[in-house]
């Protein structure tokens, strides 16, 4: 009974939707109150049959219900109930019905913090938002269906995807979905300002904030997804280029660039038309990563089953969505852009640069992961696209624009003068190079490699500090009230900038300094790695819930005195008989001692492969620090509106 | 300028149709149409050896199969259905597996092979140019490859491609 209370409610949902799409739309173009005053009401409904549908399915996973294909599929009798719980997102239907769900949520929550838009603008805003939930909740309803049945039904399921069964998984899909999803707000709010003729910049005052929450998750979500595969895949990698990656990474770079390219028509009222482009794109992006992945178009590590049906139903959705909204952008963005005049040195051109280096990167991600497709639909053979292509385009774009982010938040609007510059940076670059160069001398190692990117680290805090220091000293009060005259917004610039810094020097050190081994163990072994003493005491035999596993146990010590217990794992899941690689990490601040089991050699010899890998953790902890920024930049007192900036 | 971004997606989608239609998983094999590559094996759970050459002016199947591979089982029920038909012979490759599981995995699933050879440590799978277990290949009566399919038989590759070309190479 349940599934199919579920299933209704989606269809109510549907429904829902498309009057959210329809009569606001029609509304706002023949300007009538009451056909735009329905948009907020059917956006609530939505959401509302879109949770029920939601919790119908999470409760069928919960009540093991072996009747239900989608249950039967991604779950088991023996998993446990946190598991069952996240196998609600688990497969292809769930995810993109929790898609659904992330949209419906936005879709309220414009809904519910938008008293100050114009009626018109609220109406179509979520005309369009009422468009992309029917193109989603269809596609759910005609191909991805999790509600069918099974006549009869199962006595068990296959079970969840051992890689799965992990609780970085139980977060990971919701944020990034979030964040993805997210980005569907700015890109109605663009469509809904070109439609109206109202590309201003009280629309770009507006967007910022949700642009802005939406890259937070955004940057949360992959920073999840790069964790889960560092400590799940066993080999101690935290990111590979894959193209469901790429899918996340594009929007995100695009988002970046809209971020910084708001702050310009908020302010200054330039880059209209540009800013409008990029919020077009950036959805795009979220809408061709799940294309990319949904369809089978481009296989990865993250492919469910796929199914051209749904490739085919995706595309279409996408060429009516995007181009749908590019031929509106051709057609009614302004014609000469007359935003203000800036010259070659000022914060306005280094925001553009930096947009346009986002760009090429998002661009650059684009064909690597296109780019077999590509050769492969014009006849030219197979091939596939990995890191090296990744690596050598990606770095030197990224150089200038991270060059740009010491020296861009002190320059001033509209024209600055070099000699400025040079001034009150000349401390900062001279102690960045200093550190830099010599640095690694101390670490034992030197090369460009490593001090090209502690420069670049060790530049953007410097240069921040310098920053904050200018401000400080230019305010006519003490320090702690100068501190308390910036706002939120600054102190988010500031956070996330330097959140880049730690990641760019955490990335540097994994690069530069990591070490690793691949021994054959036996009781009683050992052997030592980055200055660490490891002893294999034994390797037995544990009983997990659905797994059983062969477990070693290993003591660290370091100069003889005791480190840590390391206990790394090779799992064989009853159901799938799936064999995992459960690492042993060991986390500290300035690094990470990671063991993972290779294969039995013998009865008693085991393949075990130590590594180092220092300072791993601030790659992540950058990332964090790169949302938090960006949380902070929200809670400004600014975009608490009142109700005479409406658009 | 305006329009380019719309030229570019348009261009975009052209290609995103072409690769909807290639199924990006066929990756074409150079071994169809080639000889099968020879190779010596011992029958799982017998003394007797097998070699190729010895099926000449027979159509039949290889499976590579494993205990340890999770799509197998997903092929299995298919596979046992269609030996019952006793179409041609298909004979297993099981592929980097133990002797012990890969028969207590037959005993408990139930066996659609006229026997399995036992590739332990992977060489012949090498030179069939196997990436992805379970594959099947069909052979012609020449000791040719003539078909290749990636991953769990489904009952659309089945009767589709699998199933007329046996009738094919048969007549």
């Amino acid at each position: 009974m349940i599934p199919e209370i579920g299933h209704l409610a989606l269809i109510i949902a549907l429904v829902a939707s498309l009057i959210q799409c329809v009569l606001p739309m029609w509304g706002a173009h023949t300007n009538q109150i009451q056909l735009m005053q329905v948009a907020r009401p059917t956006a609530y409904t939505q959401l509302f049959f879109v949770i029920i549908a939601f919790v119908a399915l999470m409760t069928s996973f919960i009540n093991k219900d072996f009747s239900v294909i989608n249950v039967v599929q991604n779950s088991n009798a023996d998993l446990p109930t946190i598991y069952r719980i996240c196998a609600t997102w688990g497969s292809h239907e769930g995810s993109i019905l929790l898609w659904g769900l992330m949209l419906a949520l936005w879709s309220s929550a414009v809904a519910r913090f938008s008293k100050h838009l114009t009626l018109p603008i609220l109406a179509r805003t979520l005309g369009v938002l009422g468009f992309i939930s029917f193109g989603t909740i269809l596609f759910t309803l005609i191909t991805s269906n999790p509600f069918l049945r099974m006549i009869p039904a199962a006595s068990n399921g296959t079970d969840l995807n051992p890689l799965l069964q992990d609780p970085g998984m139980i977060i990971h899909p919701p944020m990034l979905y979030m964040g993805y999803v997210g980005t569907s707000v700015v890109f109605s709010l663009a469509i809904a300002a070109l439609l109206s003729g109202k590309l201003d910049t009280a629309w770009a005052r507006w967007s910022r904030p949700w642009i802005t929450v939406a890259w937070c998750f955004l940057t949360i979500g992959i920073a999840l997804g790069s964790g889960w595969a560092y400590y799940e895949l066993g080999w101690g990698g935290w990111w590979f280029w894959d193209p469901v990656e790429n899918a996340s990474f594009m929007p995100w770079l695009l988002g970046t660039a809209l971020i910084h390219s708001l702050a310009v028509t908020e302010k200054r009222g330039g880059f209209k038309m540009w800013t409008a482009l990029l919020a077009i794109l950036t959805f795009s992006m979220s809408l061709l990563g799940t294309f990319l992945v949904r369809s089978g178009v481009i296989t990865s590590v993250h492919a469910f089953a796929t199914d051209p049906e749904r490739g085919i139903f995706i595309l279409i959705f996408l060429a009516i969505l995007i181009g749908g909204s590019l031929t509106l952008f051709s057609i009614r963005a302004p014609k000469a852009v007359a935003g203000e005049e800036f010259d070659l040195v000022s914060k306005d051109s280094m925001l553009l640069t930096n947009n346009i280096l986002l760009l090429v990167a998002a661009a650059a991600v684009l064909l690597g992961t296109l780019y077999p497709l590509i050769l492969e639909a014009l006849g030219l053979g197979k091939l596939s696209v990995g890191k090296p292509y990744f690596d050598a385009v990606f770095v030197p774009l990224m150089t200038p624009a991270l060059f740009l982010m010491g020296v861009g938040p002190i320059t001033r609007w509209r024209s600055a003068k070099p000699i400025d510059l040079v001034t009150q940076l000349r401390w900062a670059l001279g102690a960045t190079v200093v550190s830099a160069v010599f640095t690694p001398f101390v670490l034992r190692s030197w090369t460009p490699g490593i001090g090209f990117g502690l420069f670049l680290a060790i530049w953007i805090t410097t240069a921040s500090l310098v920053n904050l220091f200018n401000r400080i000293k230019s305010h006519p009060a003490n320090a702690i009230s100068a501190l308390r005259a910036q706002s939120a917004s600054y102190y988010g610039m500031l956070i996330a900038h330097i959140g880049v810094a730690v990641f760019i020097f955490g990335v540097t050190m994994v690069n530069g300094f990591e070490e690793e081994k691949d021994l054959r163990m036996s009781a009683g072994t050992s052997n030592s790695l980055a200055g660490y003493d490891f002893v294999l005491n034994n390797i037995q035999q544990v009983q997990g819930e659905n797994y059983v596993a062969a477990q070693a146990t290993i003591t660290v010590t370091k100069d003889n005195q005791f480190v840590t217990v390391m206990k790394p794992e090779k799992r064989k899941y009853f159901s799938s008989q799936m064999l995992m690689t459960e690492a042993a990490i060991h986390t500290s601040f300035t690094g990470d001692l990671y063991i993972s089991m290779a294969e039995a050699i013998s009865n008693t010899e085991w393949g075990v492969k130590i590594q180092f890998k220092p300072f791993i953790n601030w790659i992540w902890g950058g990332a964090f620090l790169i949302a938090l920024g960006g949380f902070f930049a929200v809670m400004d007192k600014k975009y608490r509106f009142k109700k005479n900036k409406s658009l | 300028m305006k329009r380019l971004p719309l030229i570019i997606f348009a261009i975009l989608v052209v290609f995103l149709v072409i690769g909807l239609k290639l199924k990006p998983k066929e990756i074409p094999s150079p071994f169809i149409g080639k000889p099968a590559p020879a190779f010596e094996l011992s029958i799982l759970s017998q003394t007797e050896r097998f070699e190729p050459k010895s099926m000449l002016g027979r159509v039949w199947l290889l499976n590579v199969w494993a205990s340890w591979c999770t799509s197998c089982r997903e092929e299995h029920p298919l596979l046992i259905e269609f030996s019952k038909q006793k179409l041609v012979p298909i004979i297993g490759l099981n592929y980097k597996d133990k002797d012990p599981e890969a028969i207590k995995w037959l005993n408990d699933l139930g066996n659609p092979y006229d026997f399995s050879v036992v590739d332990a440590k992977g060489k012949v799978g090498i030179d069939y140019g196997v990436y992805g277990v379970p594959e099947t290949f069909v052979i012609d009566k020449s000791g040719k490859i003539v078909h290749k399919h990636i991953g769990p038989l489904t009952p659309e590759a089945l009767n589709k491609d699998i199933l007329p070309l046996l009738k094919k190479l048969n007549s």
